[in-house]
């Protein structure tokens, strides 16, 4: 019973608590003011880095360590003002085609980086910000999907020659077409079953009626959500991208809900109205000969002039489907759905106009920096909005349109282009803003503040209290505490890369709290031991040995119940449930494999008469 | 150490009464009473400001009613100088608009404030917060402790016996009871703070249940003599000072947050201290005495099952 652990057991928990200390490392790093340089075209190339390195000595600015990575251009500088003349000069120098950004560079030795480890994310509620949960209209997407549906269903029935007696949507997953003969509808059957393998077809008799149902199952609902959830999100990255922040969130939240973080913007205003409605897109007809020059705008297509009509026939938003395909001659084409009412709308419009041009504009919002002058003459730099009109689109109507129509007379390129930029300038799904909050720059550091301040008054009172209380044996306990935040902080900034949010400290400070409870299991049950009159070494293992079972039975049941609000929750209870389940483990292991390690080489193999626990004078004594 | 040696079940019979007084009354205003749910789960917006000297609340009520916030709730935070301003739901603008106009109503009260203020006032921040989100978590919440609870009850009949089950799972109601039967009295806030915090207590009951039944389980397999009730009472006495020491330390924690990790993380402080108060005196009293009224004997835990020895040989 000489309570050693063999070599290799010392030398790994050596190597965790080495782990630990490598990867929660970079937290110490501050980082560099930096400015990040993007196209909006096509990649960074070393032509850009001369003429960034050129303006910014024009300038006179101290920078540093320009850099051209997948994320673009990056120039570092020594201070918070040099970094924002920095920026001025690099958007006089780059023009409008650039994306200047804003931006913390990490300033993690590159061995550290090389190995995965860097900084714990910092959420809103600790370094400012502005927050959005933005909720997509699932059931307005599922239902667009299937009046889509419908109006195709009827366009196939008519090109087939197949007469319906009635063909209704009778919920937003079902649809309904009635045939006078089972023949028509098995006719229908055929020429449908290939165009909509998404849905599922079923036969049923209603009096004198043949009815085809055809229903819309749950994967495809599923896929429907995914791809709209996608492409709402891709928009909103869009959008994002124009403000010019640096490292903005926008994630999925659950099944119809995207979050967009955006640390440390000024202005939130701005930012909502960036994010809801930046491009739109507006049909309209070319102006006719000898038009009045008040009704129309001229706009710049493929190198001609074209005069625009002010009147606006369509708003995007009446779009629901846009794609680029090849029509039966193999010439590429871009197919346009419009709902119901944009339908009645192009076919008003266009009836009576066959023959003149159709003009499809699309209105981007951008923003630009400008320079302005404050009462006392000091130049402010302020974010100015302003509208781009780009004619994309410029063909003549051939017939009366109506919920479908196409663009004929486009390479395959311009095509696909076409239909990217339309389906840019319209969401697949309308959202709204269903929680937003603004969290001031002060507001962030003081929440950051409080809550290390928390962390430190509470470790500092627990291990005072643990050397008091157990002594030697609390010395172990405390250097094992100081290891679990260490683990802690390690595995929550490389290896599950989490976000360090203001709950999230808390549930920190929580378990420092709660982890020296393994300790206090096993030290009790090392006095009891001694009490019934063990001798020290055989005290300690047995102590060990018999608060085990218990420590086990805890930590797994309080383990269980976190698993459980881990698969359950979303958001903050998810978060609150992963932080629940890295402090059981590494608690676990710092208090029971840490400090046995520590106290085996403090007490270990030797003869010793008296254990320095507190509480209990051990026996035997010579005195 | 002088070995401690307290009657606890002795007085099983009164704290019995207790807390079913307890749990009765906070059920009662659980009922009529209600939660005060904050803006998480009934949807509004609110105004964070800070005023470089002290503000008096009054003053500010009659300056919002006056410029038409007449149902503005205003409350300070931290400090005297520090205020947040609550508005509820305006039914006549539709919601995504108020989410968007919540930065807009911020500025507006800022400037009100500022306009007849000598001192400077600084907005902190404005929220707009929807009680769908909300609700749905703490659906979430409550479905998750449903389905912790009846896994719970499957893990402990098996690893201990179904009565120790039943006493878990009736101490956990107990605290948790009482807990939220106190944030209604009181009239304290319950927000979603207090939410995470009930899951934060969930886990801390449970914890100090199974560490006391753990040692009846051993004693029940050790002890050749005794009554079941003598078992209890020396597994309680043998626990004592470890439940003493685990609820101080954690209480060491909780009460750093309270006094200095601001107004933030306050209400939750608050309901877990609350929450280790209770879970410290059920775990001597409440998950002992339902072991007990349903007549635990030695059987019941002469190895129950086969127990997986790799599981018990973990160093």
């Amino acid at each position: 019973m000489l309570n050693k652990y063999p070599m290799w057991k010392n030398l790994l928990v050596l190597l965790i608590v080495l782990l630990g200390f490598v990867y929660a490392i970079p937290n110490l790093y501050p980082d560099d003011e930096a400015v990040q340089v993007n196209s909006e075209f096509g990649l960074i190339t070393e032509a850009d880095l001369e003429r960034a390195t050129t303006a910014l000595e024009a300038a006179q600015l101290d920078f540093f360590g320009a850099d051209i990575d997948d994320n673009g251009l990056l120039l570092r500088f020594s201070s918070v003002e040099e970094q924002l003349r920095g920026k001025t000069a690099l958007e006089e120098a780059f023009g409008q085609n650039y994306i200047i950004a804003l931006n913390l560079a990490p300033t993690t030795p590159n061995w550290l980086q090389a190995i995965g480890a860097g900084k714990m994310n910092l959420g809103l509620d600790l370094q400012g910000g502005v927050h959005f949960l933005m909720e997509v209209d699932m059931a307005s997407a599922v239902e667009r999907r299937m009046r889509d549906n419908l109006s195709n269903i009827r366009t196939i029935l008519r090109e087939e020659r197949i007469r319906s007696r009635g063909l209704t949507l009778n919920t937003s997953t079902h649809l309904q077409a009635r045939f006078a003969s089972a023949s028509e509808r098995s006719e229908a059957r055929s020429a449908l079953v290939t165009n909509f393998p998404d849905l599922q077809f079923q036969n049923n008799e209603q009096g004198d009626f043949f009815i085809l149902d055809l229903r819309l199952p749950e994967e495809a609902i599923v896929q429907i959500q995914r791809d709209t959830l996608a492409a709402n999100r891709t928009t909103l990255l869009n959008r994002v991208d124009a403000l010019g922040v640096s490292e903005p969130t926008v994630q999925q939240q659950g099944a119809d809900r995207i979050v967009v973080e955006l640390p440390g913007v000024q202005d939130p205003a701005q930012a909502i109205r960036i994010l809801q409605r930046i491009a739109t897109l507006e049909f309209h007809l070319e102006a006719g000969l000898g038009a009045s020059s008040l009704s129309y705008e001229v706009f710049d297509y493929l190198g001609q002039q074209i005069s625009v009509d002010n009147d606006v026939i369509l708003q995007g938003d009446r779009i629901s489907n846009v794609r680029s395909s090849l029509d039966q001659n193999g010439l590429p084409q871009v197919q346009i759905s419009l709902d119901a009412q944009g339908g009645n709308q192009m076919n008003r419009v266009t009836r009576d106009n066959v023959g003149r041009l159709m003009d499809i504009l699309l209105i981007e919002t951008k923003s630009r920096n400008v320079e302005s002058f404050d009462e006392s003459g000091n130049p402010v730099e302020q974010v100015e909005f302003y509208e781009e009109k780009r004619l994309i689109s410029h063909a003549r109507i051939n017939s009366a349109l109506g919920r479908q129509f196409v663009i004929t007379g486009l390479s395959t390129r311009e095509a696909n282009d076409l239909s990217l930029l339309i389906s840019s300038g319209s969401l697949a799904a309308p959202m709204t803003i269903v929680e937003q909050s603004v969290i001031g720059p002060s507001m962030g550091q003081d929440n950051l503040n409080k809550g290390l301040l928390g962390v430190q008054v509470a470790a500092f009172a627990v291990i005072l209290f643990m050397i008091g209380y157990y002594r030697i044996f609390g010395l172990a306990a405390n250097l094992a505490l100081v290891m679990n935040i260490l683990l802690i902080f390690a595995i929550m900034s490389s290896i599950i890369p989490a976000t360090l949010t203001l709950p999230g400290i808390v549930g920190i400070v929580l378990t420092v709290g709660m982890a020296v409870d393994a300790n206090v299991l096993i030290f009790t049950r090392v006095r009891e031991e001694i009490a019934d009159g063990s001798p020290p070494q055989r005290a300690i293992d047995s102590g060990y040995d018999r608060a085990f079972t218990t420590i086990l039975d805890a930590n797994l049941t309080t383990f269980l119940v976190a698993m459980v609000l881990f698969a359950i929750g979303s958001g903050p209870v998810k978060g609150f449930a992963i932080t629940l389940m890295i402090g059981i483990i590494t608690s676990v292991f710092t208090a029971v494999v840490g400090t046995r390690a520590l106290v085996n080489i403090i007490y270990g193999g030797r003869n010793v008469k008296q254990l320095s626990i507190g509480g209990v004078s051990t026996l035997p004594s010579e005195h | 150490m002088t070995k401690m040696n307290f009657n606890f079940m002795g007085y099983r019979r009164i704290t019995a009464l207790v807390s079913s007084v307890f749990v009765l009354i906070s059920v009662i205003s659980l009922f009529t009473r209600g939660l005060d749910l904050g803006l998480d789960f009934t949807s509004g917006t609110s105004v964070r400001l800070s005023f470089a000297q002290s503000v008096n609340i009054n003053d500010i009520n009659l300056k919002l009613s006056a410029a038409g916030y007449e149902d503005a709730v205003v409350v300070s935070f931290g400090s005297d100088r520090d205020i947040r301003v609550i508005l509820g739901v305006d039914e006549s603008i539709e919601q995504g608009d108020q989410a968007s106009q919540a930065v807009e109503v911020g500025e507006r009260i800022a400037a009100l404030m500022q306009r007849d203020n000598q001192s400077e006032v600084e907005l902190l921040g404005s929220d707009y917060v929807s009680a769908k989100v909300g609700s749905e978590l703490a659906e979430q919440g409550g479905l998750g402790m449903l389905v912790a609870l009846a896994i719970i009850t499957v893990y402990i009949a098996i690893r201990f016996q179904f009565k120790f089950s039943v006493g878990a799972v009736v101490a956990l109601g107990h605290d948790l009871v009482i807990t939220l039967g106190i944030f209604s009295l009181t009239g304290m806030e319950f927000n979603l703070n207090t939410l995470a915090a009930m899951l934060a207590i969930i886990g801390y009951s449970l914890n100090d249940t199974i560490v006391v039944s753990d040692r009846i389980r051993e004693n029940f397999r050790r002890m050749r003599k005794g009554s079941p009730l003598e078992m209890v009472n020396a597994s309680l006495n043998q626990t004592f000072s470890r439940t003493i020491v685990t609820s101080f330390t954690t209480l060491l924690v909780l009460f750093s947050i309270l006094f200095v990790g601001g107004d933030s993380t306050e209400g939750f402080a608050i309901a877990l201290i609350i929450g280790v108060l209770i879970g410290t005196y059920s775990s001597i009293y409440v998950a002992s005495n339902v072991i007990l009224l349903m007549n635990v004997t030695r059987e019941d835990l002469m190895l129950p099952i086969k127990e997986d020895p790799e599981l018990d040989d973990i160093p």
